[in-house]
């Protein structure tokens, strides 16, 4: 009993940690390719995404999952929204951005993803 | 074809989507065709997302009709507009619908006959060889069933989980497959188990994944009818114009696309046809409907030099206009642009739901195992089959859907109401202030007044002044100003034949008045203010304008050399429906105030007409602003109403400002709320849908809280140790499955909201 207590207990460490404390490091820089972020299987790939401040980018979305919930984008920090149609890649207009990190989801934020905005000089391109 | 200089079309690129690549072999063969074309750098194909992008100096059309002609189906990305995209939508949304009712028959198609095999007393256990046979081919068929109709869940949750978050298909994931796996541990190795615990719960996973599936099919169709309203604005849009183009040197009216309608186009409309873009006449007279966009069922008249706008009817005359705004830039088109963004934004209430949402499927995860190890420490035999219940009831019944739904499905339905009604709200949280309103500030010209003033009586002073002189002097003073009241005094002047002289030492006095020379002569023009500072006797003159005032008018005194020597009155009729609207808004417990720059007198008396008793006036334009503060000093949730133009920033400034439109002229960027037609109705239309959809919105809410803070527990089996009662994981799927079908069919509610009668 005791064996399966503790189990329990590790296996909530584990849920603790994996959902909330564990910050992927790993982001995609839109700054050096072009990026397509595929709405799929709940959820958003790439769904880190590294853009540079101070200057607008276009962020391409491909919509592959029918369920309802993923066929809008909302970017909340900046009032914009875009439907995503099924199959059919649209370019989403986002603002020059000020460095910080910057959440997207879908309306019921069951689809999430973050956008990671770094002062040029950080970025790994350098083909600006 | 493109005719734009190469230095702008050069290295352009444009992405297509292609039709029936079905394999890596046909990405050379569409680069090499595209390759081929005419002014075409390059064509790079993305196989995995069927695009292709093509940079060079080339239009769309031939690059499709290549792909065309080799087998493929080719579209641009960018050529879809609004009206294809919902209909690829609905045709999209009714596959997923139909794949998902499939799934639904099939799932249950097990799960029924099993669920009422064991309902109806039915052993679920495995005690014999053949019991074990049974259940494992059993078991097998309902694997088979996770894989054909529940595959979605479990790779929606594996990718989710591999990206450190959660969602509802992890949940589902999780409670029928340790059903499942439960279940199959039962059949292998049934002997690991104690006697009373060999218990299996395969037509649980069936039923689950079957009902889940059905609620998010009916889901999609109660969803569909959420965007009605903007759907109805996108249908506005005319496919097709009838433009007078010269065609072999002659002047012909021929029908092109909507897109290929240039600025400047004279555009022909014939009667019952749409307005295809935004113009202004040209020729001839007609009337217009347009209700559909300012939710004024009076059609409007229209002739050469008014404008006319995108998606209204044309009723009875044939007219040409100039083609004035196109494509995105049209008012319908930014209609529905705002509509479309502030139908996705969430007002305040639902950010509480929002950070919820963002912790609570990990949470129901923990709480699912905390459930689990308090059964197997402290409940009865067999505690095992008991935790494994309770843990997947536990992650079944949770809905985090129902949370996430509650508000964008009521604003979606609120806003796009609202938007049927002329009325255009900016955001979420423009909404939600609007429905708690306290105080109303009606600015008067034009907004409780018609805005459009006429010069009503003359009152000569000083004898020796016939009235036409008295007229030109006053007109030609006039020229020079914006103000409404000078407009119609100088409109006046003009249909009486009066000749304008030239005017020198132009002074506007803001809030007094104006003063000039005319023919050498000093004048003073404007109200007692500006004749008292300037020392003007007014003699008994006072009284004449009091009685004015008294009756609306607004007296404004001339006087020549310092002389007094006479009184305009002009007049701004009150609007016929002011006087009803703001009742409706009193009913409501809305305290509203007049705000005008016009004298005290004149002031009282229109607002004694319209029955409000509150009244700011003589009010400089710089000191609205400041009346708004003043009440909300007094702690009132303040909306501000004026035409939008010179009140901005008292508009701004207040909790919600409302810019009230005539027609369709909105000043649609500088106000919370922008109502499409003139009559304040549509204020009280606003604040109706606002508190409409609120109301909405705390149903929803509440709901979704009670049944998730009720049901997990439940579910955990917290009512056992009292009555004995612990939740079948199958009702948990259902309850899961309607939970968010409520809440959308709640919000569908909206739609059958109306605005009261006016």
């Amino acid at each position: 009993m005791m064996m399966i207590n503790i189990i329990g207990l590790v296996l909530i460490a584990l849920i603790v940690w994996w959902f909330w404390l564990y910050k992927p490091a790993k982001a995609v820089d839109a700054s050096v390719e072009n990026i397509t972020v595929i709405v799929n299987d709940g959820i958003y790939q790439p769904a880190r995404i590294k853009i540079a401040a101070g200057k607008p980018t276009k962020l391409k979305f491909l919509r592959k999952d029918g369920s309802p919930c993923a066929a809008t984008v909302l970017f909340p920090d900046f009032e914009l929204s875009e439907d995503l149609p099924i199959d059919v890649s649209k370019s989403v207009e986002l603002p020059a951005m000020v460095a910080g990190e910057y959440a997207f989801h879908c309306p019921m934020k069951m689809y999430i993803g973050s956008l990671i905005v770094v002062e040029n000089s950080v970025l790994g391109g350098g083909n600006e | 074809m493109n005719k734009l200089s190469g230095d702008i079309t050069h290295g352009a690129s444009q992405e297509l989507i292609i039709d029936g690549a079905s394999c890596a072999s046909c990405v050379s063969k569409i680069e090499q065709a595209l390759a081929a074309v005419k002014g075409v750098e390059s064509a790079e194909m993305n196989f995995p997302l069927r695009t292709v992008l093509v940079t060079g100096d080339v239009d769309s059309d031939s690059l499709i009709k290549t792909i065309e002609a080799i087998g493929y189906g080719a579209k641009s990305t960018n050529e879809a507009s609004d009206d294809e995209l919902f209909d690829e939508k609905e045709v999209a949304d009714e596959k997923y619908y139909t794949r998902l009712m499939k799934q639904v028959w099939i799932a249950l198609g097990l799960g029924m006959p099993l669920m009422i095999y064991g309902l109806a007393g039915g052993p679920m256990t495995v005690e014999t060889t053949l019991e074990r046979i049974v259940w494992l081919v059993v078991g097998m068929l309902c694997a088979g069933i996770m894989y054909v109709a529940g595959k979605h869940f479990y790779i929606g949750a594996w990718k989710s989980f591999a990206n450190h978050s959660a969602n509802m298909d992890t949940l589902i994931a999780l409670g029928t497959g340790t059903a499942w796996i439960y279940s199959m541990v039962v059949v292998l190795f049934p002997l690991a188990l104690p006697e009373m615990a060999r218990h299996v719960y395969f037509e649980a996973t069936a039923m689950i994944i079957g009902l889940i599936n059905l609620g998010l099919a009916l889901e999609v169709k109660a969803r569909g009818r959420t965007s009605e309203a903007i759907k109805r604005l996108i249908g506005l849009q005319a496919k097709t114009a009838r433009v007078v183009r010269v065609v072999d040197g002659k002047e012909q009216e021929i029908d092109i696309a909507i897109d290929q309608v240039q600025l400047n186009d004279i555009v022909r409309i014939r009667p019952g046809e749409k307005i295809s873009v935004d113009g202004v006449v040209t020729q001839g007279r007609t009337t217009i409907d347009e209700s559909m966009l300012t939710g004024e069922p009076m059609p409007v008249e229209k002739a050469e030099h008014d404008e006319v706008v995108a998606g209204t009817l044309n009723k009875s005359g044939s007219i040409l206009f100039k083609a004035t705004r196109i494509g995105k830039d049209t008012a319908l088109a930014q209609i529905i642009n705002m509509v479309k963004r502030a139908q996705n934004s969430k007002p305040p209430i639902g950010r509480l739901a929002d950070v919820i949402s963002g912790y609570f499927v990990p949470v129901i995860m923990i709480i699912a195992v905390v459930s689990a190890l308090v059964w197997l420490n402290f409940g009865p035999e067999p505690s095992l089959a008991f935790a494994v219940v309770s843990a997947t009831t536990v992650l079944i019944i949770a809905c985090p859907c129902a949370l996430g739904l509650a508000t964008p499905m009521s604003v979606m339905v609120g806003v796009g109401k609202a938007a049927e009604a002329g009325v255009l709200i900016r955001n979420g949280e423009a909404l939600q202030t609007a429905s708690k309103i306290t105080a109303m500030i009606l600015d008067k010209t034009g907004t409780i007044t018609a805005g459009a003033p006429t010069v009503t009586d003359i009152i000569i002073a000083d004898k020796s002044y016939t009235e036409n002189q008295i007229l030109t002097l006053a007109a030609s003073m006039e020229s020079g100003s914006e103000h409404p009241l000078a407009q119609a005094i100088v409109d006046f002047a003009i249909k009486q034949g009066v000749e304008l002289e030239s005017v020198s030492d132009f002074h506007a006095v803001a809030g007094h008045g104006i003063t000039a020379n005319v023919n050498g002569q000093p004048l003073l023009f404007g109200n007692q203010k500006l004749m008292l500072s300037n020392g003007v006797a007014l003699n008994g003159f006072v009284a004449q304008a009091q009685k004015l005032a008294d009756e609306a008018k607004t007296p404004m005194y001339l006087a020549i050399n310092k002389k007094i020597a006479a009184i305009i009155a002009v007049s701004d009729p009150i609007k016929a429906d002011s006087t009803s609207a703001i009742k409706r808004l009193q009913a409501n417990g809305i305290r509203v105030v007049m705000l005008t720059g016009d004298n005290r007198a004149t002031a009282n008396a229109v607002a004694k007409k319209v029955g409000i008793t509150e009244v700011f006036a003589e009010v400089l334009p710089e000191d609205k602003a400041n009346k708004v503060a003043e009440l909300q000093a007094q702690g009132e949730i303040v909306g501000m109403t004026g035409d939008g133009i010179n009140d901005a920033p008292a508009l701004a400034l207040a909790n919600v400002g409302f810019a009230i439109g005539t027609g369709t002229d909105v000043a649609i960027e500088s106000a919370d709320i922008t109502l499409m037609r003139g009559s304040l109705h549509g204020l009280a239309d606003a604040i109706a849908v606002s508190k409409a959809t609120l109301r909405n919105i705390k149903q929803n809410l509440f709901g979704a809280f009670i049944y998730n803070v009720a049901g997990v527990p439940f579910a955990a089996g917290l009512l056992y140790p009292f009555f004995g009662i612990l939740l079948n994981p199958v009702i948990a799927g259902a309850a899961m499955a309607f939970s968010s079908l409520t809440v959308v069919s709640n919000a569908n509610r909206l739609r059958l909201f109306k605005a009261k009668e006016h």
